[in-house]
């Protein structure tokens, strides 16, 4: 008798599946980070929301993380690894592990993925990302600002929608109260490589540049930018250790809420396969402390811009905008809707040079 | 004071046991460093090297890890036997996956059983296509092979970037550089279902055992053994040593380039950018841990697949750093050499001479 009751109790524990934690069992959360925890920037700030996680909820959850995984053939083991060990819910933090989560995704319908600044979602599989391009149009207003050489240097990792609306959207801005300001853009087809990352940095500074940008996930060009004596922002993260006069401010990823939230829903039951992208209103974009080398009137403005973000009055792509070849985007007072934002693959007019494709 | 002296004939035990020696001392110093990390040696130890073992997806997994390591090292070996360095093989590997995938691409949507074929081919010559390169400057100009090749990795990877980026781009994609997945047709076939094992790991056995006969017994392998321990000797053996630099370099590009493709269309399903994962370098360590020899070789892919996988578990079971992992990885190279060293040479003391 006793062991039949096992036998149904073990039925049981066996058919409740991961995706319950039924008080007992912590629930388990893995993460896949594309460069080490310690980047200080892109996937650190992932680990901080993890970190967010565990102070949440406690006991009630366990993380585990793999960082510096590489977005080729070893992704899918990687995140295969997670489901297999029992994680409930697992987050994949770079657009290069889009279709091995989805494989994954379809071989463990029990476990829940979110998938960051993707596009392809499933049943199991949610898309989440930021909308950083407004960040950048409040640091391109300040960059715009800033610049004595009227050149500001941009280190870009990969010409996909997203590091390209950055460099749109952080060009408009720096035009808007500049309109002699140039940008020289350096493509690096990396995120994470402090190396190509400070040889960046520099021969943007040899061009000229004075205030340096950047999309890829080490402060490697802050520190170059602190040697050298110009400004740089903390991208991902606020960065600030790295360049204490350099700094001016920082686009920072704040992805804990969200983490707890998504976490909630599986321990409740209540999670569902969505798509967030969200911006500076609800937060998961931040913008970091104004430096004091930002004069009191470019603070104010760049908080206005902010506040106009939040409050919906100002829009990163408002017309009149035209396309680098001279053709018509965007009409007086058009917003830019969400689906051209997400395949943007071309520059507005007056960026320089030419759009790696 | 230490002294390395050369032995007279090197010590036969050591040159085979240096294998298992360095494997030995990076688990000690491996464990050493895992101590300091606050880890327990033991665990981490049995979590890289036993655990995996054990279990059938980690198991599978090695195979599919080791199938580019060992088809990649075996055409090495050959150069490297006969003195031929060819240290490009990841741009070959990249090359052979634009070319091959490229040709899946052109036929995106047709049936056939000869599609798969046509594209190995096309992803062995893209391959050996671009050994081609080091090897007509190196017999045309004397160009340094090794500087050759290795400079081409960095074009290859560019070229690929720019082709998923423009030509091979994902249509439905929003413009991310990638391409579309292959359909099945162009998809190797998965040998065993669940996992990831694919008709590739098959062809990269066929080609060990095809390597070790070629060396052992046939002309080419001769030449390529005598070349390698006395060019001058070789020459008046009638050796050409323009067609054997072309032969080797050719070889090697063809099966990294053959590696490379059936990464796509294996494991990955379509060409992104990231998809040289470094095989081309790490197969470097395999054919000298293999001991340059293709029995050895697959034993050595297998080892290092292992390690791979068994690194990866360690991380997330007992959250031991990535970058420590690779410290681990690279100790196996630095102790294989070191062994080595000591087996053509001995240590001796010297007493100071007076001054």
């Amino acid at each position: 008798m006793k062991f039949v009751k096992t036998l149904a109790a073990v039925a049981a524990l066996a058919l409740a599946g991961p995706a319950l934690s039924d008080g007992h069992e912590p629930m388990k959360v893995g993460f896949i980070y594309v460069g080490p925890v310690g980047d200080f920037g892109w996937s650190y700030e992932h680990d901080q929301g993890r970190k967010a996680i565990e102070e949440a909820f406690g006991d009630k959850v366990e993380t585990t993380y793999l960082e510096s995984v590489p977005e080729g053939p070893d992704a899918e083991r990687a995140i295969r690894q997670l489901a297999q060990s029992g994680h409930d819910l697992i987050f994949t933090t770079s657009f290069g592990y889009m279709n091995p989560t989805l494989k994954v995704a379809e071989q463990f319908p029990d476990v829940k993925f979110e998938h960051a600044t993707g596009f392809k979602r499933a049943d199991n599989v949610s898309v989440y990302s930021g909308r950083f391009y407004e960040g950048r149009t409040v640091l391109g207003h300040i960059a715009g600002h800033m610049t004595e050489t009227n050149t500001i240097g941009y280190i870009a990792s990969f010409p996909i929608p997203e590091v390209v609306r950055g460099i749109n959207s952080a060009y408009l801005a720096a035009k808007a109260v500049n309109p002699d300001v140039s940008f020289k853009i350096v493509w690096v087809n990396t995120w994470f490589d402090p190396a190509k990352e400070a040889d960046a940095a520099n021969a943007l500074i040899e061009q000229g540049a004075d205030v340096i940008m950047q999309h890829t996930d080490s402060p490697a060009a802050m520190t170059i930018a602190e040697e050298k004596g110009i400004y740089a922002f903390g991208q991902a993260s606020d960065m600030k250790q790295f360049g204490p006069n350099a700094r001016l401010s920082s686009i920072i990823d704040n992805w804990g809420p969200y983490y707890v939230a998504r976490t909630q829903a599986v321990m409740d039951g209540t999670w569902e396969s969505t798509d967030t992208w969200d911006g500076i209103k609800p937060g998961l974009t931040e913008i970091g402390e104004f430096s004091d080398k930002i004069p009191a009137e470019v603070q104010a403005s760049a908080q206005a811009i902010i506040d106009g973000i939040v409050d919906g009055s100002i829009h990163s792509f408002t017309g009149p905008i035209k396309k680098q070849d001279g053709s018509d985007w965007l009409a007086e007072g058009e917003r830019a809707d969400d689906g051209t934002l997400l395949g943007m693959n071309f520059y507005v007019e007056g960026i320089e040079g030419e759009l790696p494709n | 004071m230490l002294i390395l002296e050369r032995r007279p004939a090197p010590s036969r035990f050591l040159q085979l046991a240096t294998p298992v020696l360095a494997l030995i001392a990076t688990m000690i110093a491996g464990g050493i460093l895992f101590a300091f990390l606050g880890k327990n040696p033991v665990e981490a130890i049995r979590v890289i090297f036993f655990d995996p073992l054990f279990d059938s997806y980690s198991r599978s997994e090695i195979l599919v890890k080791a199938a580019p390591l060992v088809l990649i090292a075996t055409g090495l070996a050959m150069g490297f036997r006969a003195g031929i360095w060819n240290i490009g093989a990841e741009g070959q590997f990249i090359i052979g996956a634009l070319t091959g995938g490229a040709v899946g691409l052109a036929f995106y949507g047709t049936d056939g059983v000869w599609l798969l074929p046509l594209m190995a081919l096309a992803g062995a010559l893209g391959g050996c296509a671009w050994a081609m390169i080091p090897a007509i400057l190196k017999i045309r100009f004397n160009a340094n092979e090794i500087l050759v090749s290795l400079m081409l990795v960095y074009v290859a990877t560019l070229l690929l970037s720019a082709m998923v980026s423009g030509p091979l781009r994902d249509p439905d994609g929003f413009n991310f550089p990638e391409s579309r997945q292959f359909h099945d047709s162009a998809t190797l076939p998965i040998l065993m279902a669940g996992t990831r094992v694919h008709m590739g790991i098959l062809v990269a056995l066929g080609v060990v055992v095809a390597a070790y006969v070629i060396l052992a017994r046939h002309l080419l392998g001769f030449q390529i053994r005598l070349y390698g321990q006395a060019p001058r000797a070789a020459r008046f053996a009638g050796v050409r040593d323009h067609i054997l630099i072309a032969t080797c370099l050719g070889i090697s590009g063809a099966l990294a380039g053959l590696a490379g493709l059936f990464e796509a269309a294996g494991p990955v399903g379509q060409l992104v950018p990231a998809l040289p994962a470094g095989y081309g370098f790490t197969a470097i360590i395999v054919a000298f841990l293999g001991r340059l020899n293709p029995l050895g070789i697959l034993l050595a892919g297998l080892v290092m697949a292992l390690t791979y996988i068994g690194g990866e578990t360690a991380q997330f079971s007992l959250q031991i750093p990535a970058a420590a992992i690779s410290v681990f990885q690279g100790m196996l190279l630095f102790f294989l050499l070191a062994v080595d060293v000591l087996s053509t040479y001995r240590l001796r003391w010297q007493g100071r001479r007076a001054a």
